[in-house]
């Protein structure tokens, strides 16, 4: 099998095995074959009686100690992975939350309000009157609201609340999957799963979505904060892939998922663009992105993105990157031990994220100018000691355009219509134009041929006129070969799909139509998404779980992909996974979540590894609900 | 001829080696797709508990096998390779082998009342319960090799009591 369909990946791979780098891939295949029991989800390791297994052919244990069945281990195991997902992204929301907080405070002189517009957009859809208020005062009050949003409340959690139709309102009622707060959600979680606590599948797959909900909250806050914070991102031009590094450069990688740091040292790193030229570095310094902090500076600022997901070490393979920076999650430990074999600086920073091999210089919004110079200089510092004849940088780069937010794509169909924007796209739909929207999503995974996947599906769906959105290492995955490109729509855009893209190109003054693949944010970002379907379902009067909108995490690695895909099939969307999930064990839950769940949430998943019926499946589910509206 | 030999303090019980024979015995031979085959595939090795000790018993293809021996419908053979194995359409399932066998490792399937054992992966290179074994407590060798790398051990044992500064002489 090969391990990547990337080709920077692809040499450095080869490298890596010439010079007896272990990889991942290296690793992976120690680990195979990988635990039974595990993959099938049969293995309960929450009490002190376990490890407990269940065999899955009958023929010895049916119950664990306790009792439990294959069914109650299955869905444990699953909404316990649901809760991590959500910890995560909301996390990295609570993190912006306190950043706001002390921005509004004046205790944080590096983060002023950057989109002052966007703050008073927030506080009019969470209910605050603002008339006549100081911005800092606005700001404070948001921020309150969004901490507010993480403990138990009477009320819902409100960036879950004021996201959603009221169509998905009245069913998450109805369910009784609406989150009360964010951290509360996934505190019930690990008590519900604890020994002895739920052993209904049903009830326990229904708490893992009222966590999932809370997870949409922790995104949909994320985005938005950052957003007030850094600037909502619009169309800009990049680059991506390995070449992206330079090597009469400082090169610094911004690796992880916070725009916090990140968008500091962008603020800053040019400043001390004399430094690095005065240590020899004749063009100073070169910021480049790795995974969804990546995603988060590219938005923002065009910073090129090296690399994604699984090809992470690749980076520092290149004995090109000087510093590697980074925040949390996603970061592979093994960063650590090859950053040792090269004289890149590995640099953690924040408190909860550690790796044994970094050297650690904590960030605090206090001083964040003075970290991310720090930073910087320490980068200049290695670059003195980088080794000539360890540098392989491959060529590879491909250009890109980046920068849909919500905010921008309905700018782009304002240059349309600027009454009315949502309407060229949904006349678009009504005709044909566009048969239907996905949103790939989601990481690499070593156990996929690297993109592969994406390529093939995104080709597929958009050969049919599927309008295709991304976020996070999907976004990525697309970037690397060149799908972000006006090139991408003409070369695999079916005829209707080309001429609404380059319709709105035109209109916005682009020279070519819009990107094959609108990139949308990094992986905290796919409540953008959500937004954009809610605006249009709104619009058309009908609920979300009625729109030809599908989803899709191809190469599905993280808790968090897992906890997103279920938020997905929670706003009503078909949603399909690349890799099969550990629940194969539970025949109950594998149909509670591929069928029944259908009736309750109009979403489902659609679990398959062939990506050519994979996207049959997406077109067939958009086709249906095509059907449903009478087009 | 090759068997399968066992660590015997390698072995943490974690079964994976059941799981893989009865994925390899199964219609699919895939563990997605196996988990609902009926008859449901069966696995013929076992992960018993002695005296605190994870013990895996595997056939041990006997010769001459007593198994074979008192099989009164002649449905166990031995093949080319040594391997005691079952014509399922002779088995009578009438268990005379599983009394015969000392280490108990001839198994039933429920739904079609034959005797399931070992057959030492006949289609594989290296039989699937040694393939998943992840500490390498099962390994699949010549009784000389698995011998001799247990000699070898033994002698660095000895080597090392006797050469250490406070070691023998």
């Amino acid at each position: 099998m090969e391990k990547s369909m990337d080709s920077a990946s692809k040499a450095m791979l080869k490298l890596a095995e010439s010079q007896d780098l272990a990889t991942i891939w290296d690793r992976y295949a120690a680990q195979t074959p990988q635990c039974g029991f595990g993959e099938l989800g049969l293995c309960c390791r929450n009490c002190l009686q376990g490890p407990c297994r269940i065999d899955p052919f009958g023929e010895g244990a049916t119950h664990g100690a306790c009792g439990a069945t294959a069914d109650t281990i299955v869905a444990r195991n699953l909404v316990r992975a649901i809760a991590a997902g959500c910890a995560a992204h909301s996390g990295h929301a609570k993190h912006l939350a306190h950043t706001l907080l002390k921005s509004a405070q004046g205790q944080a002189p590096d983060y002023p309000i950057r989109d002052e517009g966007k703050l008073k957009a927030l506080a009019a859809r969470l209910g605050l009157d603002t008339e006549g208020l100081e911005v800092a005062e606005i700001a404070r009050q948001v921020a309150e609201v969004a901490l507010a949003d993480f403990s138990e409340k009477e009320t819902p959690v409100a960036w879950a609340a004021t996201n959603v139709t009221q169509g998905r309102v009245e069913t998450f009622v109805k369910l009784d999957v609406v989150p009360t707060g964010i951290d509360a959600s996934i505190s019930e979680i690990m008590h519900r799963t604890h020994y002895g606590v739920d052993a209904d599948p049903v009830n326990l797959l229904l708490g893992g979505v009222k966590c999932a909900l809370a997870d949409f909250a922790g995104c949909a806050m994320g985005s938005d904060l950052a957003d007030v914070l850094f600037g909502t991102p619009q169309p800009v031009v990049s680059r991506a892939n390995l070449g992206v590094l330079n090597p009469e450069a400082v090169n610094i990688g911004l690796h992880g998922h916070s725009p916090i740091l990140s968008d500091l040292i962008a603020q800053v790193a040019h400043d001390l663009d004399d430094a690095a030229k005065a240590a020899g570095a004749a063009a100073g310094i070169n910021l480049v992105g790795l995974c969804c902090t990546g995603n988060e500076v590219l938005m923002r600022h065009g910073i090129p993105m090296a690399t994604h997901s699984v090809s992470q070490e690749l980076a520092i393979a290149t004995g090109a990157l000087d510093a590697m920076v980074v925040d949390y999650q996603c970061i592979m430990p093994s960063l650590g031990t090859l950053a040792e074999c090269f004289h890149t600086k590995l640099i953690t920073t924040m408190p909860i994220a550690k790796i044994p091999g970094a050297v650690h210089i904590e960030f605090h919004e206090d001083k964040a100018g003075q970290a991310a110079r720090e930073i910087i200089r320490l980068g200049i510092e290695a670059f003195k000691k980088r080794d000539p004849q360890k540098v392989h940088i491959p060529d590879q780069q491909s250009t890109l355009m980046a920068g849909f937010s919500t905010e921008a794509i309905v700018g782009a169909l304002s240059a349309v219509n600027e009454d009315d924007p949502l309407k060229p796209l949904i006349d678009a739909i009504v005709a044909g134009n566009i048969l239907g929207v996905c949103l790939f999503a989601g990481c690499n995974n070593v156990r996929i041929p690297q993109d592969e996947n994406f390529l093939i599906m995104a080709k597929a769906l958009a050969k049919e006129n599927v309008l295709l959105l991304a976020t996070g290492c999907g976004a990525g995955a697309f970037a690397r070969h060149g799908l972000l490109t006006s090139e991408a729509t003409e070369a695999y855009a079916g005829e209707g799909l080309k001429a609404t893209l380059t319709a709105i190109g035109q209109a916005v003054g682009l020279p070519g139509p819009l990107p094959l693949v609108l990139h949308m944010g990094s992986c905290v970002d796919n409540a953008r998404p959500v937004q954009v379907a809610v605006a249009v379902a709104n619009k058309l009067s009908v609920d979300l779980d009625k729109l030809p909108v599908v989803a899709s995490a191809p190469e599905a690695t993280t808790e968090k992909a897992i906890s997103i895909g279920t938020y997905a099939v929670a706003a009503g969307l078909p949603t399909h996974v690349g890799v099969i999930p550990p629940v194969m064990g539970s025949q109950l839950v594998a149909k509670v979540l591929t069928e029944d769940i259908k009736g309750l949430l109009g979403g489902y998943f659609i679990v398959d590894t062939d990506p050519v019926t994979s996207a049959e499946k997406l077109l067939s589910a958009i086709r249906e609900r095509r059907a449903g509206l009478g087009l | 001829m090759k068997e399968v030999f066992v660590h015997l303090d390698r072995c943490q019980g974690c079964r994976s080696c059941q799981l893989a024979c009865a994925v390899a015995h199964s219609q699919s031979r895939n563990l997605f797709l196996a988990v609902s085959e009926t008859p449901a595939p069966r696995y013929r090795l076992y992960i018993e508990r002695g005296d605190g000790l994870s013990v895996p018993l595997t056939c041990r293809h006997c010769d001459p096998a007593p198994c074979l021996e008192a099989c009164i419908a002649g449905a166990l053979y031995r093949d080319e390779r040594g391997a005691v194995r079952r014509r399922e359409e002779a088995c009578v399932g009438c268990w005379t082998c599983l009394m015969v066998c000392p280490y108990g490792v001839v198994g039933r399937e429920k739904e079609r009342k034959v005797a399931v054992k070992c057959d030492r992966c006949p289609d594989l290179d290296l039989p699937a319960c040694v393939t998943a074994c992840p500490t390498g407590a099962l390994v699949y060798a010549e009784a000389e090799d698995f011998g001799a790398d247990i000699r070898r051990d033994a002698a660095g044992v000895v080597g090392r009591a006797v050469m250490s500064p406070e070691g023998v002489g």
